[in-house]
């Protein structure tokens, strides 16, 4: 007997198609992961389960939980399935919880708002549940706000209101792509034991194909509104048979081949650097605290070498990069670049901001909205001496948009006109136009799908052989960094903990928190490459 | 186009366009004295009727409307004048000691009403149209330099902001051309809100006497006169206040209007 | 918490401080003496001189700064050039009008405002929306004072329901004092409460966006529920940063519909001297309204600790 059966779901949302004849089932004690790229409706669908949709929305087919239609049930009784039947938990712990209420009284919310028990009962069961999921009441007290909690804390307390009633179906959207890969861990295997416990179905969204193919019974591939390809995750696995899903895998765990290292002259030299933050002074005349981002960090980049920086949020990596840009002067220690110190006298030291460029993570807030391409990747000129202009201009522009697969008639087009690939590659031309010596990459490719992932890693892999390119790598994702660099450094708390060859350090880590870090990353099955 | 941007620009157009008219023409002279067609209800002579000295209510009303559109207009002139470049040097030089005077000077300013600059400004000087533009004017102020820190702080946070940077850019080009045309269609909006609170306020100080002062004609001024009489001639209070009414919703209907047709997220949902 | 409203309270005393000198200056710039204007252009040198001395004109003007500072906090606002008595008496005679005015006039302002802005932010885009935001748009655009006028044609002079103007005083009891106020207060109230109302509205709609209210949904709480529960103290924030600006602008509206209908309050009293160039009286006034306008700010801030608890542990 199937938990919940969606049937011939199709919905529509002020008539825009957004789903397709979508089908699936769950049984109780199952994991059924939908995954797909973005627009593929894998989100709509959970919201459809949940009748949580927006506005104008119009949906046709079925949706059976315990036998029950859920489509079109009256607003009243599906209240009554919300927080009950079925327990529900987002992707961002950071908003979803209500700032001014405690945690306890929003776990308890669930409890109380449906009835469930008598005050007393429900507070024990609050205490309980909240240990369950990892914040045992005497180390977090139910008086504690949420913003006095990490991410991944409360994305335990939205499990916690989630499963408070324990809920025969549970859904999780994207419950991890916003935490660090040691917590998405953690949360990971909490999902999993109270699945077995509770014997509950679990419907799990999300992007992240070694996520799917580690926690799910069945995988369900969606592209554009409809499953494309569906089943028991080993057969799956095993028997793609659909291209989009092989493609999905492929790109997934794509390897570049960068061409060999030529020269090993130090370009980049960082020399025991510092950089503290003031920290907002906690009395009126205590001294401000303060906060070591950056701690004694010492390394060298060669010419032509590709050098990747991993470690999870907060680690000083941002903080790293602002400093070799010459954004933030560091309170001790040294960067030169070539020789050159990046910060002269308190300034920017211009003759060698010259010689480097970065490529940000956010395709969407990389540009300027008002201008066009043609002045957008032609603002590093502003660190010439002499700029290019007319007929120069054009061409270097021209060059710059065909190498990295753009057409030379996008100079005229608005930023909005793109997608976010094209953006992706439009920042990178911004980058390379003055040829700097150096490319710092900053999560460049992090917030792409994983086939337009693919596709800029390839790009830059042409961009290597052809341009001689140097670049600094920081990124959070070890899958890309392993295959994008020859070596890479490992930081955590302000302190490059390893550094070494990218496929040493990989094979043998030899810190604690690089073995941590590797063996938390969910590993992709290798059936998926051999297929294809 | 909403309906309301098309209301809110005709009812504007309107109230400007007999301003602009009352230079050249006017059904009579606003200042002709004619004592014996005093006190007339609106008639087909006197559309809007007459005043207790006779003159042309229609008149005065579109001459009227030229001194409420000044003293707002160049009061919000100053507050973006001088409250838009404070706004971004606070922001471009977050945390630091020079945003911290212009925020804590801002707020100083925030502590007086533009009722009570007015009258300090009178106390001192004596009244005058001068004293209300003035006193609106610096009230305006912190209201533009507050919006434009704001709106201009999280662009700074943006990344296209960190990239003219590593191009080598400096703060003040950087304000001027990424900060401030991203502002702008904000500064617009406000602009348009900030006028029809100018001309509520210039109706509010021409009433007690801190504004313009006779023989200008002004809307506050004339229902300040209407007080006497509203029980037997209740036109002379009405007419002047529907004036002020239609203005103060043009402007508001115009500035809702154009908030949702200037934000581009709507625009391209709407495409 | 304590440091927070530690925190604020300085800044509340440099705020006033800082005021105090601006006004001062300000007075400071006014061309003529005060003595000789009272006393008319043929007084003798003498007299004159004696004049000086008993208002302290003689002395240098930061003395001057600091007598009126110092008298102030003592309570003491100096005399009066033209009555020639105490203006602490004659401002606390005063304010006994104009600060119940302006309460009044806060209390229906927000009665009437909350429920119309949850009310609207509830039905969005509905018909009963759509008539409080046309209501609004109206009240917006109203001047008070002429609101006041209308409301006198109406209610005093055609149904006789209440007095056109003057103040009965507290002495004849609190409801005929309320009694008198009434109209005034109401005119005060309706275009701030429309403005209330808009932000009211707005906020609401903000936080009906956040993801905390559609956790809120998915735990099965009802629309109407989750708006209650999570959206109106979340809402709040915002809304309580524009009751504090309209505390000023209603302190201010109310000198100005004092004038309709003729109450014996500060407007009056600031518009006496100003035509009288008692220019100590209206250096007083203005700082009585700048020290109400800088004291209830501070109550905001206070008010935004109570319902949000990151400012309370942040600092």
């Amino acid at each position: 007997m199937n938990l919940l059966r969606i049937e011939n779901l199709s919905l529509a949302i002020h008539g825009a198609e957004i789903l397709k004849q979508v089908s699936l089932s769950i049984a109780p004690g199952q994991i059924v992961a939908v995954t797909g790229e973005s627009g593929s409706g894998k989100s709509m669908t959970a919201l459809a389960v949940m009748q949580l949709m927006p506005n104008g929305t119009r949906t046709d087919g079925s949706i059976h939980l315990d036998g029950q239609e859920v489509l079109n049930l009256p607003e009243t009784e599906m209240c009554a399935l919300r927080g009950a039947s079925i327990g529900m938990v987002f992707q961002e712990p950071m908003t979803a919880l209500n700032p001014v209420k405690t945690i306890g009284d929003q776990v308890m919310e669930t409890i109380l708002i449906h009835k469930a028990m008598p005050r007393a009962q429900a507070e024990a069961r609050v205490q309980e549940v909240l240990s369950r999921v990892g914040l045992p009441p005497n180390r977090f007290p139910l008086s504690r706000y949420p913003h006095e909690l990490s991410g991944g804390q409360r994305q335990r307390v939205v499990i916690a209101m989630a499963i408070a009633l324990r809920p025969r179906l549970l859904i999780a959207d994207e419950p991890t792509t916003a935490l660090d890969v040691t917590t998405q861990a953690q949360i990971l295997d909490l999902l999993k034991g109270l699945v077995r416990e509770y014997d509950m179905g679990l419907l799990m969204i999300t992007h992240d194909l070694a996520v799917v193919a580690d926690m799910a019974d069945q995988i369900v591939v969606m592209r554009r509104g409809e499953v494309v390809e569906s089943g028991a995750t080993d057969h799956l696995l095993k028997n793609m048979q659909h291209p989009y899903t092989r493609m999905l895998f492929d790109a997934s765990n794509h390897q570049v081949a960068l061409p060999e290292m030529q020269e090993q002259t130090p370009l980049l030299e960082v020399t025991d650097v510092v950089r503290d933050y003031r920290l907002p002074r906690t009395g009126l005349f205590t001294k401000p605290a303060h906060m070591r981002a950056v701690d004694t960090v010492s390394f060298t980049l060669n010419r032509g070498e590709r050098l990747g920086l991993v470690g999870e949020s907060g680690c000083g990596k941002s903080t790293l990069t602002r400093a070799i840009l010459g954004l933030e002067e560091v309170q001790s220690g040294e960067i030169r670049l070539d020789g050159a110190p990046v910060f002269s006298g308190h300034k920017p030291n211009l003759d060698v901001r010259r010689k480097m460029q970065v490529v940000f993570q956010d395709p969407y807030g990389s540009f300027n909205p008002r201008h066009r391409v043609a002045r957008l990747i032609t603002e590093p000129f502003h660190l010439l001496e002499t700029p290019p202009t007319g007929s120069e201009r054009q061409d270097r522009i021209a060059e710059m948009l065909r190498a990295v697969g753009l057409s030379t008639d996008d100079a005229g087009k608005y930023i909005h006109e793109f997608s976010g690939g094209q953006r992706q590659r439009i920042a990178i031309a911004r980058a390379l136009i003055i040829r700097p010596e150096l490319i710092l990459f900053d999560e460049a490719v992090s917030a792409l799908d994983v086939s337009v992932r693919a596709q800029i890693l390839d790009l830059l892999a042409e961009l290597c052989a052809a341009y001689d390119l140097t670049y600094l790598f920081i990124s959070h994702d070890l899958s890309v960094v392993r295959t994008i660099t020859d070596r890479v450094m490992v930081m955590q708390a302000g302190k490059i903990v390893e550094q070494g060859e990218t496929e040493d350090v990989f094979a043998n880590p030899r810190h604690p928190y690089t073995r941590e870090l590797i063996s938390a990353a969910p590993q992709l099955p290798e059936i998926g490459r051999k297929i294809a | 186009m909403s309906r309301s941007l098309i209301l809110g620009a005709v009812l504007s157009s309107l109230v400007l366009l007999a301003a602009l008219i009352s230079f050249v023409w006017t059904p009579y002279d606003h200042a002709a004295l004619d004592i014996p067609a005093k006190l007339q209800p609106p008639n087909a002579q006197h559309w809007f009727g007459t005043d207790h000295f006779g003159r042309d209510m229609f008149s005065m009303i579109m001459v009227g409307a030229r001194t409420s559109i000044a003293v707002a207009l160049v009061a919000v002139g100053i507050g973006m004048a001088l409250g838009v470049p404070l706004g971004l040097t606070a922001a471009a030089r977050k945390g630091s000691w020079l945003d911290e005077v212009i925020m804590r000077g801002n707020d100083l300013v925030f502590a007086f009403p533009s009722l009570v600059i007015a009258i300090l400004i009178t106390a001192v000087f004596g009244a005058g149209a001068i004293n209300a533009i003035i006193a609106i004017g610096i009230f305006n102020i912190p209201v533009f330099a507050r919006i434009t820190r704001g709106a201009a702080l999280s662009l700074w946070e943006r990344e296209f902001i960190l990239a003219a940077r590593v191009s080598g850019k400096g703060a003040a080009r950087i304000s001027a051309e990424h900060i401030l045309p991203n502002v702008a269609n904000l500064l617009i909006v406000q602009g348009t809100i900030q006028f029809s609170l100018g001309i509520l306020a210039e109706a509010g100080l021409s009433y007690v006497g801190l504004g313009a002062q006779p023989p200008t004609p002004s809307w506050g001024r004339m229902l300040a006169d209407a007080q006497t009489m509203v029980s037997f001639a209740p036109h002379l209070a009405l007419i002047p206040g529907l004036a002020i009414i239609v203005t103060v919703l043009g402007l508001n209907l115009l500035g809702d209007g154009l908030r949702d047709w200037l934000d581009p997220r709507i625009r391209v949902a709407r495409a | 918490m304590l440091r927070y409203a530690f925190k604020r309270l300085i800044s509340l005393v440099i705020s006033l401080a800082v005021a105090s000198v601006v006004i001062f200056a300000v007075i400071e710039i006014a061309p003529g003496d005060p003595a000789s204007f009272m006393l008319g252009v043929n007084a003798q040198p003498d007299t004159l001189a004696a004049l000086r001395a008993e208002l302290g004109l003689d002395m240098s003007k930061l003395d001057r700064y600091f007598n009126w500072i110092g008298g102030m906090l003592g309570g003491d606002f100096g005399t009066s050039y033209t009555y020639r008595t105490p203006v602490s008496q004659m401002i606390a005679d005063r304010l006994w009008v104009s600060l119940p005015l302006a309460l009044y006039a806060l209390t229906l302002s927000t009665l009437i405002a909350f429920p119309a802005g949850i009310y609207a932010a509830a039905r969005r885009g509905k018909p009963g929306d759509l008539t409080v935001m046309g209501a609004t748009q109206l009240g917006i655009a109203v001047p008070n004072f002429w609101f006041a006028m209308m409301l006198v044609l109406i209610f005093a002079i055609n149904l006789r329901w209440f007095n056109a103007g003057g103040f009965a005083g507290w002495d004849k009891g609190f409801w005929t004092g309320l009694h008198s106020l009434t109209l005034p207060a109401i005119a005060l109230a309706l275009p701030q409460a429309a403005i209330l109302a808009r932000v009211m509205r707005s906020s609401l709609l903000d936080i009906l966006g956040e993801d905390f209210m559609r956790t809120a949904r998915a735990k099965g709480l009802s629309r109407r529920q989750a708006l209650w529960r999570h959206g109106v103290r979340n809402a709040l924030i915002p809304v309580l940063t524009i009751i504090g600006l309209q505390f000023s602008f209603l302190l201010a509206g109310s000198i100005i519909i004092e004038q309709v209908f003729y109450l014996p309050g500060l407007g009056r009293l600031v518009f006496q001297a100003i035509s009288a160039r008692d220019l100590i009286v209206v250096e007083s006034v203005v700082m009585l309204l700048v020290f109400a306008v800088i004291a209830v700010n501070f109550l905001v801030d206070l008010a935004y600790a109570a319902v949000d608890p990151r400012l309370r542990s942040r600092t």
